[in-house]
């Protein structure tokens, strides 16, 4: 069986990989790219560690194979800072302790950006059903939910004061 | 209500700085477990088996040795002979009779999802690939799986070597039932006969994962020369050094063992799985070898926490007081025998409360599931579950407010504690008025809705523990340990070493070490890190100061002893010089300044928490929705308060999902039916409210800062306060656990 050669764009970089036709993205992304930001908890999408965006979409990356990122946009927890540059919702989840062990924190940031980059003002309900699909073993989502709320905040008064 | 009124006199202690770990974590930097890799690393694979319990008559491997890439294969075989040998380092010595059958059968599977046989190739399709190509010859054999069952006279026997530990006399047969550990005193029967009021009841719940999102995984390197390196995320790199070297009969100075990141344990990450495999595949390769655990199989061969079999009678007097209490618990062991929640379960059955007259009687018993494995607050939920069920039923029929009612029967510091012991300053009663006093449990219950109050205690735990403090020439401080950081760890211990020297928090780096450069440190578990640790690291702490004290005398040419050490500075009358200014000169006033402690601390004090659960549950469905949620618990001293809110919550959640959706489900054949996060399915955050936390402050005063430990206490009310909250609800005692709609459903059209 031989290897296929893909090109896609992984935060903004373009990226050229080998790998089998049944390799997942998450896979790819970890032994080939060397990101290993993000996670395999299940592997079956059902625990959120690995979501990524792909193109503009939150997608849990193990269910995605490697081959279908050809051409398109693939952002991961990697991107999420600018340069040293924390995103706010990352910082918001190091000021409310928002993690413990820190394993599945990559999979909420990026669902969290996903959430707020279309709703800038989500509700409590809102969060805490978009954030439905990452699993946390170790908070309780108490202080994760609080994060993301006042990094919606804190995101919104950015955008006042820019505009 | 979180601020103590002694707080100010700390600068440090009981704040919330960012975590020294947060921004590797936060950007995905941080490499755990399933991260790491070794230059020219294969990668591993483990074939397991299908069968609850069968007997391998044989296994042939030459077609997978064959398969080109492959580069070893080990079976049980290649495990040396495993005798009774028990090796410490974990929260209990671990048998690594047993503890080697957990990595590898040896000639007989015990239950389905038990490693046979591994490989390590070139890729991860290569060695999967070869998984295929062996073969193994199983015997199968009846196998038994719920507790009742594995009782029954009929049933088949795991082990033809295990007998009953605890009776009076030795049994001529061997059994499932491995262990009885009871404790007697006064006369419980005639007691409860004589009671006011009295609850009798059978409470049964089934096993549950700790559900660590992070799956096992490791890295082995063993070379020729005997010397071995392994990478891997575990609660304690000594013990797994220590159960490693014990299996493979090498010396624990040849095994170095590299803390990754860790990704959740909750106790489940306090043995080997795949460390010795992976040695051993190793060995046979030459190369470093990868092993990493998929989900399912995490679900079907890694520790769960006992289901069990709770007959309970409690009795007490009109005014409330308790007189008597006769328990029988029967806790599931699993495959092999050593699980130790009985001890705690019998002990902590009541061990809040005094009862003059108990019989509380427990067993462990073995079946055809993975040995059962410590899950936060080990064996105490599932016996919480059934007294604190019972003493809302004694609360109703007394008509006495549940609250008051256990404020009446908590122990005291002074009384004499389940060991005889007399208790210290714990804050058991100070809770139960916090959460009293907390608008929670004075606002009215809602139309539909039940309101549910439990409390426990968790013993908590000291063990040894090594660090070390070393200055750097800028007067900048690194404290060096070997207790992995599961929960923030890290920022406590930078809290206190910089409190102790009057120093930034920012001043402080903290290193997790390898088990070759640090002393021996026990597990993190037994809620023992911020204290047992911390103990260290403020011993350490306290030797730098000695020693900058000494340096500024030199310097000055005074006695030692006239030289005191204010925030930061040594003073001697008007003279000062700073922890910069020392650290400065150090290359002339005797060299650098570093100082190591170990610890084996046994004056730490239990924890106790109350928790309020208000809960509304559908009548059509049976879906029960918990609509808001108070936890109280004593903690001692919080050193970072989020961390310490943040155990506080995600014990609760734990609690909930134990209570209402979490279960091992098996089918006819002994297979594990939810091996799956779709299946097995935990809380996640749309089924959650906020969880308010209230920390109550009741120092340890044998801790220099006044911890407690307070990661385990949260898991132990939930179960009970849920199941009180839906009782109240529906006006149905809920017995079994967990309290799902379908079992919900059930028993709201019977009660029709």
């Amino acid at each position: 069986m031989s290897k296929l050669l893909v090109s896609t764009t992984v935060n903004g970089d373009p990226q050229q990989f080998l790998c089998d036709p049944d390799t997942s993205l998450l896979d790819a992304l970890r032994e080939e790219m060397d990101l290993t930001g993000s996670k395999e908890g299940c592997g079956s999408g059902d625990c959120g560690a690995c979501t990524v965006v792909l193109d503009g979409k939150m997608v849990c990356s193990c269910l995605v194979l490697a081959p279908e990122a050809e051409g398109r946009q693939v952002s991961t927890i990697e991107g999420v800072a600018e340069g040293n540059q924390l995103h706010p919702i990352q910082r918001q989840f190091l000021e409310h302790g928002a993690l413990q062990c820190g394993f599945c924190t990559p999979g909420f940031i990026v669902a969290s950006k996903a959430l707020l980059d279309h709703n800038p003002d989500p509700s409590e309900t809102e969060v805490r059903y978009w954030l439905a699909g990452n699993l946390c073993r170790c908070t309780g989502y108490d202080k994760i939910v609080r994060a993301v709320m006042d990094a919606a905040a804190e995101l919104r008064q950015d955008r006042r004061t820019a505009a | 209500m979180n601020a103590p009124e002694n707080k100010q006199q700390f600068r440090l202690v009981g704040t919330r700085p960012v975590r020294p770990d947060g921004v590797e974590k936060v950007t995905g930097k941080a490499i755990y477990g399933p991260d790491h890799v070794s230059p020219g690393m294969l990668q591993g694979a483990v074939l397991r088996s299908p069968h609850p319990h069968a007997r391998i008559r044989g296994i042939d491997t030459k077609k997978a040795e064959a398969l080109a890439g492959v580069k070893a294969v080990v079976t049980g075989q290649d495990f040396p002979q495993a005798a009774d040998k028990l090796v410490a380092g974990a929260e209990s010595a671990s048998n690594l009779r047993w503890v080697a059958q957990k990595c590898m059968a040896i000639g007989k599977v015990f239950y389905e999802g038990q490693a046979v046989a591994a490989v390590a190739a070139t890729s991860h399709a290569v060695a999967e690939a070869a998984l295929k190509l062996i073969e193994v010859d199983y015997e199968v054999l009846p196998h038994v799986i719920a507790i009742e069952d594995a009782l029954a006279e009929d049933a088949p026997v795991l082990h033809d070597d295990v007998f009953t530990q605890g009776l009076a006399e030795k049994p001529t047969k061997p059994s499932n039932a491995s262990m009885r550990f009871a404790i007697e005193r006064g006369d419980a029967k005639a007691a409860i006969a004589g009671a006011a009021a009295s609850f009798t009841g059978r409470f049964t719940l089934q096993p549950v994962h700790q559900g660590y999102i992070e799956p096992h995984a490791c890295v082995a390197q063993w070379n020729a020369d005997g010397q071995a390196q392994i990478w891997c995320s575990s609660q304690g790199h000594f013990a797994i050094r220590a159960m490693t070297a014990g299996i493979l009969q090498i010396d624990i100075a040849s095994v170095r063992v590299h803390p990754l990141e860790i990704g959740g344990g909750f106790g489940g990450k306090t043995t080997v799985y795949l460390e010795p495999v992976a040695m051993l595949l190793s060995r046979k390769a030459g190369r470093p070898v990868r092993l990493t655990m998929k989900r399912t199989d995490i679900f079907r061969s890694t520790g769960p926490a006992p289901g069990a079999v709770i007959d309970i009678t409690l009795g007490a007097a009109a005014d409330g007081t308790l007189v008597g209490a006769e328990i029988e618990l029967k806790y599931h062991g699993g495959a092999f025998p050593g699980a130790n929640e009985v001890y705690s379960g019998v002990g902590g059955a009541v061990g809040h409360y005094r009862v003059p007259n108990a019989s509380i009687v427990g067993w462990n018993v073995l079946s055809n599931i993975p040995t059962m494995h410590a899950y936060r607050a080990p064996g105490a939920p599932q016996i919480n579950f059934a007294v604190e069920s019972a003493m809302d039923e004694l609360a109703a029929r007394l008509g006495i407010d549940p609250i008051d009612l256990r404020l009446k029967n908590i122990v005291h510091p002074g009384e004499p504690s389940a060991s005889g012991v007399p208790l210290g300053a714990i804050g058991y009663a100070e809770a139960l008025e916090a959460a009293k006093a907390h608008p929670h449990w004075s606002s009215p219950v809602a139309p539909g809705q039940g309101r549910g109050v439990a409390c426990g205690a968790w013993g908590n735990y000291g063990g040894p523990s090594t660090a070390s403090v070393k200055l750097g020439e800028d007067g900048s401080v690194l404290v060096t340990e070997g207790s992995p950081d599961i929960g923030g760890s890290r920022a406590s211990m930078a809290i206190m070493a910089a409190e102790t020297l009057g120093v930034a928090y920012e001043k402080v780096r903290v290193t997790i070490a390898d088990t070759s450069s640090i002393g021996f440190s026990m597990v993190t578990g037994g809620s023992r890190t911020t204290f047992a640790t911390g103990k260290a690291v403020i011993q350490a702490t306290e030797g730098v100061i000695e020693q900058l004290k000494d340096r500024a005398a030199r310097t000055w040419g005074v006695d030692v002893a006239a030289v005191t050490w204010e925030d930061g500075t040594a003073v001697h009358g008007d003279q000062r010089l700073t922890l910069a200014q020392i650290a400065a000169k150090t290359g002339t006033t005797g060299g650098p300044i570093s100082a190591e402690a170990v610890v084996d601390p046994h004056d730490f004090l239990p924890g106790f928490g109350v928790h309020i659960c208000d809960t509304e549950v559908d009548r059509e469905t049976g879906h029960v929705l918990v609509k808001r949620y108070t936890v109280v618990q004593d903690v001692g001293r919080a050193i970072h308060a989020d961390y310490v809110e943040g155990q506080m919550q995600g014990g609760a959640v734990q609690g909930i999902g134990w209570a209402l959706n979490e279960a091992y489900v098996y089918d006819r054949s002994g297979k594990l039916d939810n091996a799956g996060f779709l299946d097995y399915r935990m809380p996640v955050a749309s089924d959650m409210p906020m969880i308010d936390t209230v920390m109550v402050e009741v120092p340890n005063p044998a801790h220099p800062y006044g911890v407690k430990g307070v990661g385990e206490v949260p898991i132990v009310p939930p179960l009970a306060a849920v199941g009180n909250a839906v009782s109240r609800a529906t006006g149905i005692r809920m017995h079994d656990l967990p309290i799902s709609p379908d079992r919900v459903y059930g028993l709201l059209r019977a009660a029709e």
